[in-house]
């Protein structure tokens, strides 16, 4: 019925020989917002960078809408975990949210007025429009992740992957971006997260994948978010309270 | 001025702007030590290079020494991979060896010719005038000047072309990687222009100071400026402010060319390191100093806040209510009566109104760092300031 946005055949992922993501199957429907949960080290991160083409695996393929990734990187835009990047670089909010339209520019070509004109909408949209010429260093962690945001917003992808976009936020903007998200929904887009926060999956999320190195379960949340998966997956016996 | 004496300070000057381009993106990616093996192990390169081509102007020469520097880059990359040892280790094991390689050459087989070690180490600017090409009997100016101005030009054309590529993978490799700008072909191309640069400058400056001149520049920039392209030029604009200042003192006190560019290079860093307006040592340390005077005029307000008792708010008492010395109590007291945010009246001190609006705000800010709430106070008070 719906149509696949990201499909996933056979992954193996390994760093020196250990298996870090073994053998995934994963189908990723269009306009879902999924979250993808499990302990640490249990290749999260690496299944999105493997699917952003970031991490070489040893077996397996990733198509997105149905194609190779190389021909469809404007169609997929990238938010990195925060700490990946070094926030003391000589350069500021704006310049790092119009990083996002390089993509569709190409090589050697440079931004102009209407590059500017997109980052600065996407700013006004995470609210964070006053502090354009804020030094990047000089912003809180949740502000640093709203930049992030907005640099992936510019990209106008129709799907999303975020690398843990809750970590290190206040709540307010925790809150601000969720909603900017489940906007993006709204929209169509794919939107792909990886969290930690298993108590905010069922208000967040409607669609979710159980990771431990394996593949343990991915669907709707309302159909597998429980007990089972979440044993499964933790390995520890697994009781949460959820308020649905 | 004497028109060698010019030409000198004219090669010095490219040779700093040359230096300063790549400079920058490698003191940004904190690589900063790799343009010091590069240095090093470019000698072997331009042994090999003058065996090969029998020529020591050969542009041949050049573009040998330079897969040298590159080489050496990618042999600690490969010793690195193998999680053995550290990067900074590699680095360590894997110059030297190039580096001796080099001077067991040199002393070996090429005794006769110019390529003595003193010069590959020091280089030798006030030679450069004299060592010109000719075509067709026509003066076309030093070698050292038409070389460096070559691969000058060749560095701006690229910095130009792929400024935003540069930007992108060495702020955000991950991101470069997704959006389809190769991090890996950025990386060997800004080693392989450190590279042919270093070759280039050897002439003029020698292999060990051509560190100086890309990593010192930068370094003072980064202090100085938030913005990429600020940093480049502040750092092309030091290394040229050295070179020639480096030259006059050099010229007076009858010492080493490069040797007294260095010596500036150092004291122009010093200078910045101390004075930067925002970054610098005394800059810090003040700003610490307010910080931690407006952490004790706010708890001060606070503890006035909180009681409303007489003997909690007595002049003479507050010390020992909040267990401070008399000293810290009274610098506090007088700075808090300065900007009117309390009033004494028989001895027992109270807030005013403003006293009253800031303390609130100040505790709201502290509870919930929503920067919004404090935005007008930042301006006044270095404690709310990032």
């Amino acid at each position: 019925m719906e149509k696949i946005a990201v499909k996933v055949d056979d992954l193996t992922v390994a760093y020196n020989y250990k298996p870090v993501l073994w053998d995934i199957d994963l189908q990723i429907p269009e306009g879902v917002l999924m979250a993808i949960v499990g302990p640490n080290g249990a290749g999260k991160s690496t299944l999105i960078k493997s699917i952003l083409g970031i991490l070489k695996p040893i077996a397996g393929s990733v198509t997105i809408f149905g194609k190779p990734y190389d021909s469809q990187r404007k169609k997929v835009a990238y938010v990195p975990q925060k700490g990946s990047v070094d926030w003391d670089f000589p350069t500021t909010a704006l310049d790092v949210v119009m990083m996002g339209t390089y993509g569709s520019l190409g090589w050697i070509k440079r931004p102009g007025a209407n590059e500017k004109k997109r980052a600065l909408e996407a700013l006004e949209k995470v609210g964070m429009l006053s502090f354009k010429s804020r030094q990047i260093s000089q912003l809180s962690g949740g502000q640093q992740q709203r930049i992030f945001l907005a640099r992936a917003l510019v990209q106008d992808a129709s799907i999303y992957f975020m690398d843990e976009p809750f970590q290190g936020v206040d709540a307010t903007t925790e809150v601000a971006i969720i909603n900017i998200l489940k906007e993006l929904r709204k929209a169509g887009k794919t939107v792909v997260v990886v969290h930690h926060d298993l108590q905010t999956v069922p208000e967040y999320f409607d669609w979710v994948t159980f990771l431990n190195v394996k593949k343990i379960a991915t669907g709707p949340v309302k159909d597998i978010f429980n007990d089972e998966n979440l044993t499964k997956t933790y390995g520890i016996n697994y009781k949460v309270s959820i308020q649905k | 001025m004497t028109s060698a004496q010019f030409e000198i300070q004219l090669i010095a000057s490219l040779v700093a702007i040359a230096c300063a381009i790549p400079g920058t993106f490698l003191v940004l990616r904190k690589m900063a030590m790799i343009s010091d093996a590069i240095s090093h192990s470019i000698l072997p390169g331009i042994v090999l290079g003058f065996f090969l081509t029998q020529d020591l102007n050969s542009p041949w020469l050049i573009l040998l020494a330079a897969a040298t520097g590159v080489l050496t880059v990618v042999l600690v990359e490969k010793i690195q991979q193998t999680k053995l040892v550290k990067e900074d280790t590699a680095i360590g094991l894997v110059f030297p060896a190039l580096f001796s390689i080099g001077v067991i050459l040199i002393a070996k087989f090429a005794n006769d010719v110019h390529l003595d070690i003193d010069a590959v180490l020091l280089g030798e600017l006030a030679f450069t005038p004299f060592d010109r090409i000719y075509y067709d009997g026509m003066d076309l100016g030093p070698k050292a000047l038409l070389v460096i101005g070559v691969i000058l030009f060749v560095t701006i054309l690229l910095l130009l072309a792929f400024f935003k590529e540069l930007k992108l993978s060495t702020f955000d490799a991950g991101l470069a990687t997704s959006l389809g700008f190769s991090p890996i072909i950025l990386h060997y191309g800004l080693m392989s222009v450190a590279s042919v640069t270093t070759v280039g400058a050897f002439d003029a400056v020698g292999a060990i100071l051509v560190v100086a001149l890309m990593i010192a520049p930068a370094a003072s920039a980064y202090l100085l400026t938030t913005d990429l392209k600020k940093m480049i030029a502040l750092a092309a604009t030091f290394g040229v402010f050295s070179a020639i200042s480096g030259y006059w003192i050099a010229h007076f006190l009858d010492a080493s060319i490069a040797g007294s560019m260095t010596t500036m290079l150092g004291i122009v860093f010093l200078a910045v390191y101390l004075f930067a307006p925002s970054k610098g040592l005394i800059a810090v340390l003040y700003r610490e100093k307010q910080q931690r005077i407006e952490v004790y005029l706010i708890t001060f307000l606070l503890h006035l806040k909180n009681h409303s008792e007489e003997n909690e708010r007595h002049v003479n008492h507050l010390n020992e209510h909040i267990n401070w010395q008399k000293v810290r109590s009274k610098t506090v007291l007088n700075l808090a009566l300065k900007n009117n945010m309390i009033r004494i009246d028989n001895n027992i001190v109270s807030l005013t109104k403003k006293g009253e609006t800031f303390t609130s705000k100040a505790i709201d800010y502290i509870v919930t760092y929503e920067d919004g709430l404090i935005e007008d106070m930042k301006d006044d008070f270095f404690l709310f300031r990032g």
